[in-house]
């Protein structure tokens, strides 16, 4: 069936289950996408960029997939959970900083209060702020289709910029979670953008630290974007630090491995490539401090 | 179609529409809601918000079936009984509504705010839930301290210090079309639906400059729903028009020029179908060499924009010359010359373009609407002759250069404004004026045109971009002894206003200054780019920050303080422009910077200092600007003011001209002028503007003029109608016209008054510097300005705050980008102004040196605060961090990286891929 409008869809679905949704895709088989906020996918619809769809489901309506939920030892996020949601949640300002201070920086007010989590992660920008944050807390994702659903590490979804293993017209990305920080461990993101015609991160970057009873880091992750065509865990940079102490000098270092790691590219508009490194440099070292301190429990 | 249920303001609703809609649609259009206004339909502006189940969303983007069940809050629910919302009147109060298109946006977004956080709410909070929801006209502090009186806190408007000249001058008062704007009752011309009304859309070139070999209509033609598909074979009349010189095609004929050319034009019963038909209109092009940069388009072998002209590619060549310019450089001490580069902008008006034409004869009968025989305008009114409803800067000339299109006279049709959401000099040239007219008179139907957003980018004029070279010499006291420029302007495809705006670039070059010994060269350049023409500021913004930057370098090379040597040099009574126009009268630019000095030199004043990885500066800056069109133009208003006696015998009456409100409070001054000459209290005062078979000519609200032209006519024609109702029985109405004619100018290089009068402001901005990431704040800018005499403070001080922000945004965020002729700029996502998170602490004074020919003593301040700002920045990022500005918007990649490096300037501006072109002083005469 033609398309009603270009740029639109037929029928707009807002499913109440997960089973419903997945039928719906499986009898569109293909022409049938799948939108949660719909604050990026449909601002791209809208200029054409994407392939016309008959019908949109919406998967923010599915009962008990709008809440954040503490279980078996997971935060777990459902896919109608909106970033406005995760900046004001308790547990995660506390126990997963790093993802509510990326999700705070996304777009404005508007855009948060209807951008979801799930939407951010299956859109694998490679510098989308929620997914860098999701990304240095070590989370996973659920994903459903035809053949039932399993959780995969978020790591593992990302194919290439804006392109996901998840199939959008068959899976849907259903939960999301990750491990709170427990004592003696502690997160953070930062961003750094510019005040012109460009809505993406210059550099996004997130950690997560945990230290040992000496103030040793014990484990560390680091990730990064836009530093390649999918969002980067540092893995060098975290191999410098584990074992050793806590110290600018190490933070420093961090941020150098992670430099040589990687090939910091120039963009149009964007940011010159020295200017990037400069911005790793400068902060790589300040969040890992912020880390540190909130493990410590003298950080804010 | 499917039932879409909503909790709509209140009460359930259900109706019946496609599943494709989105939620601003169905409340606009099917529900006929149109409080809630669209700006972009990009998710960017968020002057579509609206409370879903008390959440703030933006409606553009939000699918109706989204909100399937939910309760929904639109604009028009917030007043109860006609008792307004806390908030609704706190905007009246502060003045926070300007032109209103975001008004019931931002309304909306601080409603939903003020629910969650009550009284305790702050600056801060505001500032983040306000980060997307933009204004261009207020500057934000007016709208922070309403919300803050809506919550409740003890926040009185902020107003300037002044004594009243009279009982309505003087005087605060919210516009009288600002009611209506809070309420999301007042109607933009997109909110207008006549019965029969037909969808238009414009076939864009898309190519940059082309030969055009075909055009193909006929299956466009063919596709049902299709009314009427015109190209230039089908003008009737004359296919140009243009402001100054008639050189842009209404429909293209022998070649495009740029990118947003209109090829050709059609109507259909729906907007869907307008769009489907434009991709089956077939165009074959010659794609011809782009110039797009106005130096290389002076180049002998450029490709040139308009062929069989003299100069080629060169629209005009402007000079200035006064005194000997050697003899004055032989006698400097110390000269700086410098090159600089300022950028494309645009307005960003939040309201696009939008166009309706009914065609004479119409009757809404014959299409099932219903007929108003004593309605003059509007929907249920019939329409003796094509009638074009527009939110326009200049409604006559609209009318003439429709009736030149059409082949008639231009009595045969009407112009009637609508309210405009914004404009600031953008909506001066014709967009869809003529092609509605065209196409509701092929198909005797009325025709709607509204520009999206994105065409709306591609199409209409912008601000100048140039390269400006400025040589400055000054004796070691600090006064000046001469200054030479060269200015190249790119003027785009078309002439639109570009002579008359670089003209002002080249007067306004030597700065506000006496200045003996003056050599200035411009030449305005056609290129494939964008038209430029009239933007705020109107040329002087351009030159100023040229200007200003080089006076703080001889400031710095001489020794000198920045206040002193401009007090130095400053324009006052007695000392002559550099046309030599001497200056008799209203001239406070030295008490401009004393204001801002005393402001900013505090206890403990220090020019600059470190916290923490931030260093602060502050900046200073001067500017004048012209009030009126000047140059030896006639410069005339007219106004009909009718008078009566109401039912309980007080006197009432209404003014009308056809001069634009776009915001600025033109309303508030005219009804002000009138109450003060009837002695009767503003609020019997009713104003009409811009119906050209009801309102004289106001002529172009352009030029800082209106207050002084329009508001001598609507004073003047009022003070004739009080003598006549004197004479008349009280149950008579009296009416008065007025023409005024302002004083005689003369033309550029005749010598003599050029203008009749100047206003002058002084600009103190503290900026702070981040120096781990180049990023830069302006945090405070304290500024004063003199405008003769205050009509009406509240709406004066909003024009200052929204100067002053726009300005900011010139500085630090807004280019309009484009690539070999085609605009990288292609989106509203892509152009960003300022937002509430950029606006700085204002504090606003002002001066009052009346000038005798104004209304009360007024001149024009519309421009003025929009000038100068630029300039206070980067003389404060300089003195931050050593670094020199030469292109804007500054780049915080480029300082960051001069900073680390210790370069002491930056050429490259966000946006720039190539260094400043070196261009020569000293062209012969």
């Amino acid at each position: 069936m033609a398309n009603a409008s270009p740029n639109r869809w037929d029928r707009y679905y807002t499913p109440a289950t997960v089973a419903e949704a997945i039928e719906l895709l499986q009898q569109y088989d293909g022409q049938a996408r799948v939108v949660g906020g719909g604050t990026d996918l449909l601002v791209e619809t809208r200029r054409g960029l994407h392939r016309p769809a008959q019908a949109m489901v919406d998967v923010t309506n599915i009962g008990g997939l709008d809440t954040i939920t503490s279980d078996d030892g997971h935060i777990v996020m459902g896919c109608g959970v909106t970033h406005s949601q995760i900046v004001t949640n308790a547990l995660i300002i506390e126990r997963g900083s790093c993802l509510a201070e990326s999700c705070s920086v996304i777009g404005g007010p508007q855009v948060r209060n209807v951008g979801t989590l799930a939407g951010n992660v299956a859109h694998a920008l490679p510098a989308g702020d929620g997914t860098i944050g999701l990304l240095a807390l070590g989370g996973e994702i659920e994903v459903a289709g035809e053949g039932g659903s399993h959780w995969m590490p978020l790591q593992e979804s990302f194919k290439g910029p804006g392109k996901s293993f998840i199939d959008r017209h068959r899976q849907i990305l259903t939960r999301l979670r990750f491990t709170p920080t427990a004592e003696r461990e502690g997160s953070a993101h930062h961003r750094v953008m510019r005040p012109q015609g460009l809505c993406l991160p210059i550099i996004s970057m997130g950690v997560r630290v945990k230290l040992d009873d000496d103030d040793t880091i014990s484990a560390v992750r680091i990730s990064m974007g836009p530093v390649g065509p999918v969002p980067y865990l540092a893995e060098t940079a975290m191999d410098v630090l584990v074992g050793g102490p806590a110290t600018p000098e190490q933070f420093r270092q961090a941020a150098e491995v992670a430099l040589n790691s990687v090939s910091l590219r120039a963009s149009k508009y964007r940011a010159s490539h020295e200017y990037r490194e400069q911005m790793v440099r400068t902060f790589l070292p300040m969040i890992l401090n912020r880390a540190v301190e909130r493990a410590q429990g003298t950080g804010l | 179609m499917s039932m879409l249920h909503l909790i709509l303001n209140g009460r359930p609703v259900d109706i019946d529409v496609p599943e494709s809609r989105y939620l601003s649609e169905v409340l606009r259009n099917d529900l006929g809601l149109t409080g809630t206004k669209i700006g972009c339909n990009e998710a960017e502006c968020g002057i579509c918000t609206v409370l879903v189940n008390g959440t703030p969303i933006e409606s553009c983007v939000f699918p109706a079936f989204k909100a399937q069940g939910a309760t929904v809050e639109t604009i028009e629910s917030l007043s109860q009984d006609g008792e307004l919302h806390p908030l609704q009147q706190a905007f009246l109060d502060h003045g926070a509504v300007q032109c209103g298109i975001c008004t019931p946006g931002v309304i909306m977004t601080a409603k939903a705010l003020l629910d969650e956080k009550g009284a305790s709410l702050t600056d801060d909070e505001i500032s983040v839930a306000l980060k997307d929801t933009y204004c261009r006209c207020t500057g934000y502090q007016s709208v922070i301290r309403a919300i803050r009186q809506a919550a409740g806190q003890n926040v009185a408007p902020l107003l300037p210090n002044i004594q009243p000249a009279g009982d309505s001058i003087g005087r605060p008062h919210p516009n009288p079309q600002s009611r209506a704007k809070i309420m999301g009752r007042a109607r933009y011309t997109d909110d207008y639906r006549f019965p029969g009304m037909l969808y238009a859309r414009t076939k864009r070139a898309g190519v940059p400059h082309a030969r055009i070999r075909s055009i193909n209509t006929a299956a466009a033609r063919n596709l049902p729903g299709v009314r009427a598909v015109l190209t230039h074979e089908d003008v009737p009349g004359h296919n140009r028009h243009g402001l100054v010189i008639d050189d842009w095609p209404v429909l293209c004929d022998d070649k495009v020029r740029y990118a947003g050319d209109a090829v050709a034009i059609v109507a259909a019963d729906s907007d869907e179908v307008a769009a489907a038909a434009l991709e089956r209109i077939r165009v074959e092009y010659d794609e011809l060499p782009v110039v797009s940069d106005a130096i290389a388009a002076t180049k002998p072998d450029a490709p040139l924009v308009h062929e069989g002209r003299d100069n080629g590619n060169l629209l005009r060549h402007i000079k200035v010359d006064k005194g000997d310019i050697e003899a004055g450089f032989a006698a400097a001490d110390a000269i700086v010359d410098q090159t600089y580069r300022t950028p494309a902008t645009e307005h960003l008006f939040l309201e696009p373009e939008c166009s309706i034409a009914v065609p004479g004869g119409y009757n809404p009968e014959d299409f099932g609407g219903t007929l108003d025989r004593n309605a003059a305008r509007g929907e249920t009114a019939t329409h003796d002759k094509t009638t074009i409803y527009v939110g326009s800067q200049i409604p006559y000339q609209d009318r003439g250069q429709t009736a030149a299109a059409l082949g008639v006279e231009p009595d045969a049709v009407r112009v009637v404004a609508t309210l405009t959401g914004g404009g600031f000099g953008g909506k001066e040239d014709i967009t869809g004026q003529i092609h509605t007219a065209l196409l509701a008179e092929k198909t005797q139907r009325p025709v709607k045109m509204l520009y999206s957003r994105q065409e709306s980018l591609l199409v209409h004029p912008k601000r100048h971009a140039t390269v400006i070279r400025i040589r400055t010499g000054a004796k070691s006291d600090g006064t000046l002894t001469a200054v030479e420029a060269t200015l190249y302007g790119d003027a785009g495809a078309y002439a639109s206003l570009s002579e008359k705006v670089l003209t002002r670039a080249t007067t306004h070059a030597a700065g506000p200054y006496d200045v003996p010994n003056v050599k200035v060269d411009c030449f305005a350049i056609y290129t494939n780019n964008a038209p430029s023409g009239a933007f705020r500021g109107f040329g002087v913004t351009q030159s100023c920050f040229a200007v200003e930057s080089n006076m703080d370098m001889l400031a710095e090379k001489l020794g000198l303080d920045a206040a002193e040597i401009r007090r130095v040099n400053a324009l006052d009574i007695g000392r002559a422009t550099s046309t030599g126009q001497v200056l008799r009268e209203s001239a406070g630019l030295n008490e401009c910077i004393d204001m801002v000095d005393v402001g900013m030199r505090g206890k403990d004043f220090h020019w600059t200092w470190e916290e923490g990885n931030s260093r602060f500066a502050w900046g200073l800056a001067v500017a004048y600007k012209n009030t009126g069109l000047g140059g030896g133009a006639p410069d005339r208003a007219g106004a009909e003011v009718e008078v009566w006696r109401d039912g309980n015998d007080s006197i009432r009456a209404e003014v009308r001209t056809s001069s634009a409100e776009m915001g600025q409070g033109l309303p508030a001054v005219l009804a002000a002028c009138v109450a003060e000459e009837l002695g009767i209290p503003m609020d019997n005062v009713d104003v009409l503007l811009g119906d050209t078979d009801y309102c004289p000519d106001g002529g172009p609200t352009t030029a800082s003029r209106q207050t002084f032209v329009s508001g001598n006519a609507a004073r003047l024609a009022a003070r004739k109608a009080a003598k006549k109702l004197a004479n008349a029985s009280s149950a008579q109405s009296v009416r008065a016209r007025y023409d005024y004619d302002a004083p005689q100018t003369r033309a550029l290089g005749t010598g003599g008054d050029m203008h009749f009068a100047f206003s002058f402001c002084a600009q103190a901005a503290l900026v702070e510097i981040d120096m781990d990431t180049g990023e830069v704040h302006v945090r405070k800018v304290i500024a004063a300005h003199d405008v003769g005499r205050t009509i009406n403070p509240l709406t004066l001080q909003g024009q200052i705050e929204g100067g002053i922000v726009m300005c900011i945004g010139y500085t630090l965020t807004e280019h309009y980008i484009q690539e070999q002729g085609k605009p990288w700029t292609d989106v509203m996502a892509r152009y960003k102004m300022p937002s509430i998170t950029h606006t700085p602490a204002i504090t606003s004074h002002i001066v009052e040196h009346p000038t005798s020919g104004g209304p009360y003593g007024a001149k024009g301040v519309g421009e003025l605060p929009s000038i100068p700002t630029s300039a206070a920045i980067c003389n404060a990022i300089y003195r931050a961090t050593g670094v020199r500005v030469r292109s804007l918007p500054v780049d915080q990649d480029e300082l960051l990286r001069a900073i680390r490096t210790g370069a002491d300037e930056i050429e490259l501006a966000w946006g720039d891929l190539e260094p400043i072109p070196t261009i020569a002083l000293g062209c012969e005469r």
